[in-house]
């Protein structure tokens, strides 16, 4: 699609990928994603009536009712949008599934749901929209509350955090990235890459809270994201159907293949990091830990692994779709099942 | 089938759990029953893989009872460590088989001791000590065969059933039940009066498992999302449903799967998936237990207030707590049926058959999806895990009944699609599932409060607007669901209520109470919330029993919630938890008890053995 264009490949406006207006807090890091989204979902074209937004309890998965009003959505319970997600894929996996969740949601209580659906490779994009609080609760820290970090009542946070994106990577995930609610050049790409991607793939978005953990000591304030984001790469995302012509210096430009015939095309910044390389992911990750920088880009794709649906050998064809005739056995295979049973 | 001398024999195997004797209790009961005398096989087993005592009873009567009987006629003693408490399993007079190097039986009862050197016969077949404990279980068997003269062609026809994915197990068994016989024959000489004779073969019924059923039900119910975490006593739920589909759910030339079988990581991703599925238009089912469906009441909440189909078969187990994960209990109903937090409440089906465990089971999807609320189907582990001799299951006489799902077509006809309005007056709203391709489909699904265009609001006129709705919709549901079944004589004074796997011990109740000259209506509540059929049950009889498998009378408890307390007042309970399956004596004796003392004192007064009740 031409850059600035007013439809898309659907004839879709951007308007028409638009929601509810927002009740979130004005400049929440989470508003400036759902505007990332709209113009990744426009720009990619997605069908409007194939994607399920799944999400489960926070600001964050308040954030599906702002964008894409004509798909369907579902708020689920707290910490347990995967679960959710997985079922209903399992009954249709011709949808395009489109999780959002927060640090909360998938960090502590949605922990293991959020394991299991790495482990399984479940289509999905999943968005995490990490701010290190619970903001609907007023303030706590969050299980990604970096240590040493400061609540903004002032209490130094002394536990260990949990990396979401390292996390990922350990289990297995196909896709993992890192990107900053502030960054649309690199989010847009990675979102369509995302979306682009068969398999879950990881998004944990550093999405500072403006209420409560965006002041001195924060280290996911804006603040913070502007003076330690560690960019690795220059994003481009390069739709299928556009021919991959653009000459480059070898070594300075690689392009990633996804499962739909497009490209994330990554120029190496500062870093020499090979995001097909599972141990890379993880160190470059743990040096960030250890400098205090945020680490954000591409980290890890495999784009060989096997998703959820394709392992479980479910037919292309819904299964919410199929009746009697293709679910109960013939008259006789039943009672050929019942007599072996005497 | 009942040609022959009546019978009622009572056999008890005590043994060691993990010594490999469910092979040997299967062709003991399988060659009785070929035979074409009636059995019923019970299980009592402990939380444990090996090393425990555990039980089997085989009752064979022709009457056909399907419960079990507390007291052993026949003994089998094969466990050491409970060698001695045993024999207090067994009737005065009873015949009891012992391994010989227990020494002698220790007890003042008379019995017929027959002490067989079991562990060196089994030397003799089974040179390797892993197999021999498997043999020496077949030992018994014969031995057991010749005490009871049951003859070797139907051992034979069940070893062969057995064993017939692993035929180069047959001969070995063969030769350890033979060697049992002859032990017996040249060893020990036949001094008891037992005996099973040979009667018309029961060709119009099988024996079937609560859970092969429940199986059975998913499949045919169109399940095609089963989501389900490993718990006694549901398992086999699973494992069931995996071999059925594994034979008539896959496409024979590409392979793929027309029903998606996932072990969640944990109870609460079973419910999830299982409410996702349904959401997304499946037929989605999980099976659990007590300590699963407290991890489930969250997501249960959820579907009932979202209003999202959903299956969960509930095979209940003794609680609360881990309690005692491998003995029976009717202990979750009250839980179930409002389980979340909130004001629910959902349809419960209570089979009380291994049929209906499979018929309702099927039904269960139809009311889920007409219904777009979750269904419970409460069996127990005495149903689930037990054989059970049941007439085939049919063929379904019925398609599938989708429910309220608004297709592009039927939005093409609308000016306005809103998920949550009962434009039908029956309380049920029409739902369109993602995937819709059409402006008016999409909506927003959330547990937080929403009004009928499903939009978030906290208004303090929407919200309980939509929460009456919801209880109306429960309460036109009633006439959907199975109607309670009701035997006897209606003008009886007493009647008798009960619900699930107390079935078989209530009907064999009702004859034992017959013939002590006690006649007696009996109505079986099939579903929750109660019918008008249970009301007008408890206005003809002015004394009503009802037998439960739970200490707080559950079923009691909920009947005085939803009925006119001058007739529940008729009830007194009888009452029965301590983990075995519920025999008739449990139901006579306490019957009869509070009927003496009925007769005995003020009316008012209860029994001390029975609760609730007055």
């Amino acid at each position: 699609m031409a850059v600035g264009a007013r439809t898309n490949l659907l004839g879709l406006s951007r308007d028409d990928y638009k929601g509810l207006a927002t009740t979130l807090c004005a400049g929440c890091g989470h508003n400036s994603i759902t505007n990332h989204l709209v113009k990744a979902l426009f720009e990619s074209g997605v069908d409007p009536y194939r994607l399920a937004k799944m999400s489960g309890i926070g600001c964050s998965s308040k954030a599906t009712a702002y964008f894409m009003e004509r798909s369907h959505a579902f708020n689920a319970v707290h910490g347990r949008m995967p679960a959710v997600t997985t079922g209903a894929a399992l009954a249709n996996r011709q949808l395009i599934y489109l999780g959002i969740s927060g640090d909360g949601d998938t960090a502590s209580i949605g922990l293991g749901q959020f394991c299991h659906l790495v482990r399984r490779n479940l289509d999905c994009t999943y968005v995490v929209e990490n701010n290190g609080v619970y903001g609907l609760t007023k303030g706590q820290f969050s299980a990604t509350a970096d240590i040493g970090s400061v609540q903004k009542r002032g209490t130094v946070n002394e536990l260990e955090t949990i990396d979401i994106a390292a996390l990922a990577v350990q289990l297995g995930a196909s896709f993992v990235a890192r990107s900053f609610s502030g960054d649309g050049a690199q989010l847009v790409p990675l979102l369509r890459a995302a979306l682009a991607h068969r398999g879950a793939a990881i998004l944990d978005v550093i999405s500072p809270c403006v209420t409560f953990n965006d002041h001195q000591g924060s280290t996911k304030s804006y603040q913070y994201l502007k003076d330690h984001d560690r960019v690795l790469q220059e994003l481009d995302f390069i739709p299928a159907q556009e021919e991959v012509s653009v000459s480059y210096e070898p070594g300075q430009v690689v392009d990633v293949p996804l499962f739909d015939g497009s490209h994330l095309r990554l120029r190496k910044l500062n870093d020499d990091h090979d995001p097909t390389d599972r141990l890379a992911a993880l160190t470059v990750l743990d040096e960030g830990r250890r400098s205090g920088e945020v680490v954000t880009g591409l980290l890890y794709v495999n784009q060989g692994a096997t998703d959820f649906c394709s392992r479980e050998r479910l037919p292309d064809a819904p299964l919410r779709d199929l009746g009697e005739a293709q679910l109960r056995p013939s008259p006789q295979a039943f009672q050929d099942l019942v007599d072996s049973w005497r | 089938m009942e040609s022959g001398p009546r019978l009622d024999l009572n056999l008890v195997v005590a043994t060691v759990n993990g010594s490999g004797s469910q092979s040997a209790n299967l062709i003991l009961t399988r060659s009785i029953f070929g035979m074409g005398i009636p059995v019923a096989p019970k299980n009592v087993f402990p939380s444990n893989i090996e090393g425990l005592p555990t039980w089997f009873f085989l009752r064979a009567s022709s009457a056909g009872h399907q419960a079990g009987r507390r007291l052993a006629d026949l003994l089998v003693a094969l466990n050491r460590a409970t060698f001695q408490q045993d024999l207090v399993r067994l009737e005065e007079g009873g015949v009891l088989i012992y391994e010989e190097a227990f020494g002698e039986p220790a007890t003042d009862r008379a019995v017929i001791a027959y002490p067989v050197p079991f562990a060196k016969l089994a030397k003799q077949v089974a040179p390797e000590p892993d197999m021999r404990k498997y043999l020496a279980n077949m030992i018994y068997v014969g031995v057991v065969a010749e005490t009871l003269g049951i003859p070797q062609g139907f051992l034979e026809a069940a070893v062969s059933r057995q064993f017939r994915t692993k035929p180069s197990a047959l001969g070995a068994n063969l030769e350890a039940i033979s060697l049992g016989r002859t032990y017996f024959r040249d060893n020990l000489t036949k001094r008891d009066p037992l005996s099973v004779s040979q009667g018309e073969p029961i060709l119009d019924k099988l024996l079937l498992e609560g859970n092969q059923a429940v199986a059975l039900g998913a499949l045919m119910g169109g399940c095609t999302v089963f989501g389900w975490y490993p718990i006694t006593p549901s398992s086999s739920v699973a494992d069931h449903l995996t071999a059925l589909a594994g034979r008539l759910r896959v496409d024979p030339l590409t392979g793929e799967r027309r029903i998606a079988i996932v072990q969640a990581e944990d109870e609460l991703a079973a419910a999830g998936m299982v409410i996702g599925a349904g959401w997304a238009g499946a037929r989605a089912m999980t099976a659990t237990s007590g300590p699963g469906i407290s991890l489930m009441a969250e997501f249960v909440g959820l579907a009932y207030y979202a209003e999202i189909p959903a299956v969960f078969a509930d095979i209940q187990r003794v609680g609360p707590s881990t309690g005692l994960p491998t003995r029976t209990m009717q202990g979750d109903l009250s839980f179930v049926y409002t389980l979340s937090h909130g004001d629910t409440r959902h349809p419960i089906l209570l089979p009380g058959t291994v049929l209906e465990a499979y018929t309702f089971t099927q039904e269960a999807f139809d009311l889920a999806e007409r219904l777009q609320t979750p269904i419970f189907v409460l069996s127990d582990l005495d149903l689930g895990m037990n054989l059970w001799m049941s007439d085939p299951p049919q063929y379904p006489t019925h398609g599938f009944d989708r429910g309220k799902v608004l297709r592009e077509e039927d939005l093409q006809r609308m000016s306005r699609f809103e998920r949550y309005r009962d434009v039908d007056g029956d309380g049920i709203p029409a739902r369109t599932l993602p995937g819709t391709r059409h402006p008016l489909a999409a909506y927003f699904t959330r547990g937080s409060g929403h009004d009928e265009a499903a939009r978030y609001t906290e208004s303090e006129e929407v919200y309980p607007r939509v929460l009456e709705r919801l209880g109306r919709k429960l309460a036109a549901a009633v006439g959907r669901l199975p109607k309670p079944v009701e035997t006897g004589d209606p003008d009886a004074e007493v009647g008798i209520i009960a619900y699930g796997s107390s079935d078989a011990a209530v009907l064999e109740a009702r004859v034992e109470l017959a013939a002590k000259g006690m006649g007696t209506a009996y109505l079986r509540i099939r579903s929750l919330p109660p019918g008008p059929e249970v009301g007008a049950f408890l206005q003809r009889h002015s004394v009503v029993y009802l037998v439960e498998q739970n200490r707080d009378a559950q079923m009691l408890q909920i009947l005085r919630a939803e009925l006119d307390p001058q007739l529940t007042g008729r009830i007194r309970s009888v009452l029965h938890f301590d983990g075995f399956p519920l025999f008739a004596a449990d139901v006579t004796d306490l019957i009869l008890a509070d009927n003496q003392a009925r007769a005995d004192r003020p009316p008012l007064l209860v029994a001390s053995s029975l609760g609730g009740g007055a």
